[in-house]
């Protein structure tokens, strides 16, 4: 065979993998619009689910993500801007910066599952707060943390050492060039990534399903211990969990699509933000 | 020898102004110098906090599962085929089957995942051009972030049936589903990591073998490839940690019965792929959230979670490792 050809051949086959790849998310993608595309109405979006979840929609569980994923953000974006400050301003490289980024690497791939029933024992059991909206919120936001930490380094380092030697060459102390210079300069960096950390939140299943989501809840949590319907939770119930399957179907379709829209919203948000703030940075 | 001299004086020079603006810049009014430390320490509480929460994630999980190992013994959780942690009378505490399903729904989505993962990561990396990779770098980012409940919804009521209909099976929830549904949520990591080492072999290594009349497929295959080698490794282990420590996926997709996922072929012991399989991960989900707290039952589920903790935890370990290695490589040489 000549090398030519050969190369022809290989190529075709890493194209064809790449290819199954876009095919493959585009399978996944079009069977879940072409099923629940017709469910979606903006009824279906603002009203409860009714008559045993077999009719009606998912905004108690909308709003129950929407509280956990805010409460989780909330909880573990300044945990781990403090973190990414200390790691990119004042830490010396060093065994000890050695083995906290192994710690973060580490953390990012212990199991969903593992924080659930670790959030179980410590908050729940322990800390005897029980399952609830703040149980399951705390725990999301240790099992975000590596990816928030990592997000928020990025967008430090992304800040030219020029405005720190600047900030300290005006007699500024160390802190008063980070909070002045460095952080405002790399707030939208910061955001990006908070944002990212939000959609991830949104569309975990595992640990919440230990802490405190509920399989159904008429009213909308009013405190923090309180039990919450998620999306996440609502269409794994509505996948299995359910009496009569074949009867909830279009709605756990529609749950999926509406899930889906939320995360890839987020996350083209997100994007959009960086990239505006990418140009906007080019120009000064 | 003057050279050397004057070296030497100029690098004298620059300690001592290195003294000097440390003395100068330092004589901050006693406030400022006060709060500063006083921030640097509160920042040092933040940064160390990965460490905080990893040993308490490993203490929390060895106090509760201790229980169980001192009543059931580490062995029986290793070994037992038989898990009937509730019942009164003939308990029993083994966990291998659930070791046995996730391993082999981990590998069987593994062996779908490298292949497919490797080869689109050099496409995207060597071969395609440049608005190909515009496309192709976007969808495996959504792909990334696709729900793993949403997937597993899929396997549910697309896979399985078709996995039902290939294999005549009276029930599609299999270890083969859970693999296939399994290998689309470990190539996202396999391929960004891929990508990344191969872009990271420098551009030296490629034009020095074109220059010896390598093709551009020669030069791949046996010149970048080679070079990314570790990263690529460390892709796949942590499409491994990925996989194996999945939970909603294969809770939806592999049917959950406790059984050993074995069969006899000519007096040889296989893995039965056809077969419903319960994973460590998924026995968790189903048994955690009603189990009484302070039971054996509780610390067995424990000594699972334990068990996973360690597999990931050696895994990343590992891919952490090939990763810094492959850094130093390219970097020295």
């Amino acid at each position: 065979m000549s090398k030519q050809l050969e190369q022809k051949l290989w190529f075709t086959i890493c194209g064809a993998f790449a290819f199954f790849t876009i095919v493959a998310l585009g399978l996944l993608l079009f069977s879940i619009i072409r099923e629940g595309a017709h469910v979606i109405s903006w009824s279906f979006i603002t009203q409860p689910p009714q008559r045993n979840m077999t009719e009606g929609g998912v905004w108690p569980a909308l709003v129950g993500t929407f509280y956990v994923a805010s409460l989780t953000i909330i909880i573990s974006v300044p945990v781990g801007i403090g973190a990414a400050i200390y790691l990119n301003e004042y830490a010396t490289q060093g065994p000890l910066v050695r083995v906290i980024r192994m710690s973060i690497r580490n953390l990012a791939g212990v199991p969903s599952i593992v924080y659930g029933l670790f959030g179980l024992a410590i908050f729940a059991s322990f800390l005897k707060i029980g399952v609830g909206l703040i149980t399951a919120a705390i725990t999301l936001a240790i099992m975000v943390l590596p990816w928030v930490i990592t997000a928020s380094e990025e967008a430090l380092k992304s800040v030219p050492t020029s405005f720190r030697e600047g900030g300290l060459a005006l007699g500024a102390t160390k802190w008063q060039t980070i909070r002045q210079l460095v952080l405002p300069s790399a707030i939208p960096g910061m955001a990006t990534g908070s944002i990212l950390g939000l959609a991830r939140a949104a569309g975990e299943t595992a640990p919440i399903i230990l802490t405190g989501a509920a399989y159904f809840s008429r009213n909308l949590p009013t405190s923090l211990t309180d039990n919450f319907m998620a999306l996440p939770y609502h269409l794994y119930i509505l996948a299995t969990q359910h009496a009569q399957a074949s009867a909830v179907r279009p709605i756990a379709y529609g749950t999926a699509l509406v899930l889906i829209m939320l995360v890839i919203l987020l996350n083209m948000f997100a994007i959009l933000l960086r990239n505006y703030y990418r140009k906007k940075n080019e120009v000064l | 020898m003057s050279l050397q001299h004057a070296e030497k004086e100029v690098n004298q020079e620059v300690e001592d102004l290195k003294i000097v603006n440390k003395e100068t810049l330092t004589q901050k009014s006693f406030k400022s110098n006060t709060l500063d430390f006083l921030i640097e320490k509160m920042f040092f509480v933040f940064g160390s906090i990965a460490i905080f929460v990893l040993l308490l994630i490993l203490f929390f999980l060895i106090r509760e599962g201790s229980g169980a190992i001192r009543e059931v013994g580490i062995m029986e959780f290793l070994t037992g085929t038989r898990w009937y942690p509730s019942s009164p009378q003939g308990a029993g505490y083994g966990a291998l089957p659930f070791i046995l399903g996730s391993l082999m729904v981990t590998t069987g989505a593994l062996v779908i995942a490298i292949p497919w993962g490797i080869f689109t990561a050099i496409f995207i990396a060597e071969i395609a051009p440049r608005r190909v990779r515009e496309i192709l770098k976007p969808a495996v980012e959504v792909l990334a972030i696709f729900p793993s409940v949403v997937l597993g919804f899929i396997a549910l009521v697309i896979l399985s049936p078709i996995v039902a209909n290939v294999f005549g099976l009276s029930n599609g929830l299999t270890a083969l589903t859970a693999s296939v549904i399994l290998s689309v949520m470990a190539l996202p990591t396999i391929i960004s990591i891929s990508e990344d080492s191969i872009k990271s072999v420098p551009k030296d290594y490629r034009e020095a073998a074109y220059a010896l009349g390598a093709t551009r497929w020669e030069t791949i295959k046996t010149i970048t490839v080679p070079a990314a080698k570790s990263g690529i490794v460390a892709g796949v282990m942590l499409g491994f940690g990925r996989a194996v420590g999945e939970t909603m996926t294969v809770l939806m997709a592999a049917g959950n019965a406790i059984n050993m996922p074995i069969t006899e072929f000519l007096g040889v012991t296989l893995p039965n792929f056809l077969t419903s399989v319960r994973t460590l991960t998924a026995n968790i989900a189903i048994e955690g959230s009603d189990v009484p707290w302070g039971s054996l039952h509780y610390s067995s589920l424990f000594v699972i979670a334990l068990i996973l903790f360690v597999i990931t935890f050696i895994v990343n370990l590992i891919a952490d490792l090939l990763i810094s290695r492959q850094r130093r490589k390219l970097t020295n040489e």
